[in-house]
C-alpha cells in the first residue's frame, strides 16, 4: 500500500494537469461539499474523524485547528498554506506542488469554505521556482474551469488563491514568521498567544496548514474520514510522505501508511547504500533528535512510536547515515545551519546557536576541550524552552541527542584530535 | 546621523523602476488587500533585483519603498533579512551549492572543491570576468540524489540551485 493520497496520480504521464486530476476523481470532493451536501461543520468533523495531523512537523490535528476559527466574528478570515519547505532533508511539498498541484488547490478551497475564508495564500519558498510555476499554471486551469474565483461551481462561494514567494529564510516555515513575511516584513516569529486563529494574517483570524495536510483533504472528503484514518494506525491517521535521503541506494519521497516499519521504508529506498552498516537515523528533519541505527530498525513510522524513542516524526524527512559518517562532522554542519538561520530575535537562540556551533566546530577541527561536552549540554538546555518560537528547540535537540547517543565519538575527537571513523 | 538623512525626499520611483518592472510589481500588489501594498515588498525587491543585474542598490530599495508607500528602513530590513537578495554586485550567473546534512553525507564538499577549482573563486566570490558567483546555501528541498549544483532559475533536479538571475543571462 503506497501512493494512496498525495502521490496517487504518480502513475499518470502528466499528473499535474487538470485533465489528469479529474480523470481520477479530482474536484469530486469539492462538488460534494459545494453541492449542498456538506455544511461547514460537517467538513470539519470529517477532517477530525480522519485523524489527519499537521504534516509540516508539529503534528497538530488539522480538523481541531480548523475548529478554532470563530466564523461568526465580523470581517475577513484567511487560509494560508505553508509551502516554505525548509526543514533540512525534506522535499515532499516540492513534489506535491510539481506533481499534484490540483489536490492542494482543491484542498485549499474546501478548507477555505470550511473556515469561511475570503482568500487563501500559498507561501512557496523562493528557491522553488519550478514548483511555483507549476502551481501558478494549475491555479489558472482551476480558475478557467470554475473551481476557483467567483461563484465557484455556481454555489455562490467566492474564494481565490494567491501565491506568495519567499526569498530564502528557514524561519519563515514557522507560521507566525510566515505571516509577517506575507505582510512584507522580516520573517521574525510573533508571540503566541494570540494564536493565528484569533489574530493572524493582517490581524485577522487565520488558519495555516502545511501543503501535504491540505493536499490530503480532497481524498478525506471524497472517500471519508474513516477510510483515511484506517490507512494509518492509532493516533496517526492516513499515509504520510517520507523524504528518505542520505546513504541509501534509492533516495526519494515515499508515501506509505503511518505505522509502516522503518525497515520496510528503508528497503523501499533501496537499503543502506553499498550494504554498509546503518549507524544513525534522523527520522523527522534535522531538528528531530537523532536515533541510533539499531534502535531505529525496530521502530514504526508513526507519531507515537518515534516519540517514544525520544524523537519526532516532524516533517517526515528521514536522514539515513551509515558507519562512514563522523557524527561530529555532521553535527558541525547541522549546528551551523541553526546559527545561520536564527532570526536573532531571542537572545538564547541568537547567542546560543553561535556558541554551540563554535564549540562543535572546535571539536571537529581538533581543538576541543575536555569540558566541551558538558558545555554543549548546558548551552543546549539553556536555549530549549526559552525562546519565542521552536527554532531554539530545533537547534538544541540535535546537539543534545548527538552528544548523548554518540558521546564516545565526541570524546575521542577531543582526546585524539581526530576522527574515530575511518581511523 | 544628520537630520537630512531621514527627511530626504524620496527618489522618483518612476524614474528608477522601469514601466515593465512596475507592471510586474502591480500584478503582485493586486494579490493583497488594497491597504497592504507592502505585502508586495518581497516580490518587488526580487523583480527590481532581476532588472538590475541581480543585485539591489540603496536607490532601488528606496524606489521600491516609494512605490509601495513604505518607510525605506522597512524595505532595507526585508532586503537584508532574506538570503536571496543581493546587496552587492554578483556575477551574471549565481551557482548555489547546498552543503547541508543530506548533501554533506553525499559529498557536497567535493562539489564545492571542484567548483572552486574550476571557477578559481571561493564561496561567496565572483569570477573575474563577472560571469559566475559561487554561493553556499542551506537545504534547497531537493535531497533526492547526490549533490549537483544547478545554476540560475532552474529547479534543483538534484540538489543545489541558484534561482533569481538576470533575465538577460546567458552562459
Amino acid at each position: 500500500m503506497a501512493n494512496e493520497v498525495c502521490f496517487r496520480l504518480m502513475h499518470l504521464p502528466e499528473p499535474w494537469r487538470l485533465a489528469a486530476y479529474q480523470s481520477e476523481g479530482g474536484y469530486e470532493a469539492l462538488r460534494k461539499v459545494l453541492g449542498g451536501g456538506m455544511p461547514q461543520d460537517q467538513v470539519i468533523e470529517e477532517v477530525k474523524k480522519s485523524g489527519l495531523r499537521g504534516r509540516g512537523g508539529a503534528g497538530f490535528p488539522t480538523g481541531v485547528k480548523w475548529g478554532f476559527i470563530n466564523r461568526t466574528a465580523p470581517g475577513p478570515r484567511y487560509l494560508v498554506c505553508n509551502s516554505d519547505e525548509g526543514e533540512p532533508g525534506t522535499c515532499k511539498d516540492r513534489d506535491i506542488l510539481r506533481f499534484n498541484p490540483h489536490a492542494l488547490i482543491e484542498g485549499m478551497v474546501i478548507a477555505g469554505y470550511a473556515i469561511g475564508a475570503v482568500a487563501g495564500y500559498n507561501y512557496i519558498r523562493g528557491e522553488f521556482w519550478e514548483p511555483y510555476e507549476r502551481f501558478e499554471a494549475a491555479l489558472a486551469e482551476a480558475r478557467e474551469a470554475g473551481f476557483l474565483g467567483k461563484d465557484i461551481l455556481g454555489s455562490g462561494l467566492d474564494f481565490d488563491i494567491h501565491t506568495h514567494l519567499g526569498a530564502g529564510a528557514y524561519i519563515c516555515g514557522e507560521e507566525t514568521a510566515l505571516l509577517n513575511s506575507i505582510e512584507g516584513r522580516k520573517g521574525q516569529p510573533r508571540y503566541k498567544p494570540p494564536f493565528p486563529a484569533q489574530f493572524g494574517l493582517y490581524g485577522r483570524p487565520t488558519i495555516i496548514n502545511n501543503t501535504e495536510s491540505l493536499a490530503s483533504v480532497p481524498e478525506i472528503i471524497r472517500r471519508g474520514g474513516d477510510w483515511f484514518r484506517e490507512i494509518g494506525v492509532a493516533n496517526s491517521g492516513g499515509p504520510k510522505l517520507f523524504s528518505v535521503s542520505g546513504n541509501v541506494a534509492r533516495p526519494g519521497n515515499y508515501e506509505v501508511p503511518l505505522g509502516t516499519p522503518f525497515a520496510t521504508l528503508l528497503e523501499m529506498a533501496g537499503g543502506v547504500r553499498g550494504g554498509r552498516k546503518l549507524k544513525a537515523v534522523i527520522p523527522g528533519g534535522s531538528s528531530a533528535p537523532v536515533i541510533p541505527g539499531d534502535v531505529m530498525m525496530d521502530l514504526t513510522m508513526d507519531y507515537d512510536a518515534i516519540a517514544k524513542a525520544g524523537s519526532m516524526l516532524g516533517s517526515g524527512a528521514v536522514i539515513v547515515m551509515d558507519d562512514t559518517n563522523c557524527m561530529v562532522r555532521v553535527l558541525d554542519r547541522v549546528s551551523y545551519f541553526y546559527y545561520e538561520e536564527s532570526c536573532g530575535q531571542c537572545t538564547p537562540c541568537r547567542e546560543g546557536t553561535g556558541w554551540m556551533h563554535r564549540v562543535i566546530h572546535r571539536i571537529e577541527t581538533g581543538k576541543g576541550r575536555p569540558e566541551d561536552l558538558d558545555l554543549l549540554d548546558d548551552v543546549a538546555a539553556k536555549i530549549q524552552g526559552r525562546t519565542i518560537c521552536a527554532l531554539g528547540d530545533a537547534a538544541a535537540m540535535p546537539v543534545a541527542s548527538f552528544v548523548r547517543h554518540f558521546r564516545d565519538e565526541f570524546a575521542y575527537h577531543i582526546e585524539h584530535r581526530r576522527c574515530l571513523v575511518g581511523g | 546621523m544628520s537630520s537630512n538623512e531621514v527627511t530626504m525626499p524620496r527618489p522618483d520611483a518612476a524614474a528608477l523602476l522601469s514601466a515593465g518592472v512596475r507592471a510586474e510589481i502591480d500584478t503582485w500588489v493586486a494579490k493583497y488587500p488594497p491597504e497592504w501594498k507592502r505585502s508586495a515588498c518581497m516580490a518587488a525587491l526580487r523583480i527590481a533585483q532581476e532588472g538590475n543585474g541581480g543585485w539591489l542598490t540603496t536607490e532601488l530599495m528606496d524606489a521600491v519603498a516609494a512605490y509601495l508607500e513604505m518607510p525605506p528602513m522597512d524595505v532595507y530590513e526585508v532586503a537584508s533579512f532574506y538570503s536571496m537578495y543581493e546587496l552587492k554586485p554578483v556575477g551574471r550567473h549565481k551557482i548555489c551549492v547546498c552543503t547541508n546534512i543530506s548533501c554533506l553525507i553525499n559529498g557536497s564538499e567535493r562539489v564545492v572543491e571542484h567548483l572552486e577549482k574550476r571557477l578559481g573563486v571561493g564561496l561567496g566570490e565572483t569570477t573575474a570576468d563577472g560571469r559566475y558567483t559561487l554561493k553556499e546555501v542551506e537545504c534547497l528541498g531537493a535531497v533526492l540524489r547526490e549533490p549537483d549544483p544547478r545554476a540560475d532559475r532552474r529547479d534543483p533536479g538534484r540538489a543545489g540551485v541558484a534561482p533569481w538571475r538576470t533575465k538577460s543571462a546567458s552562459a
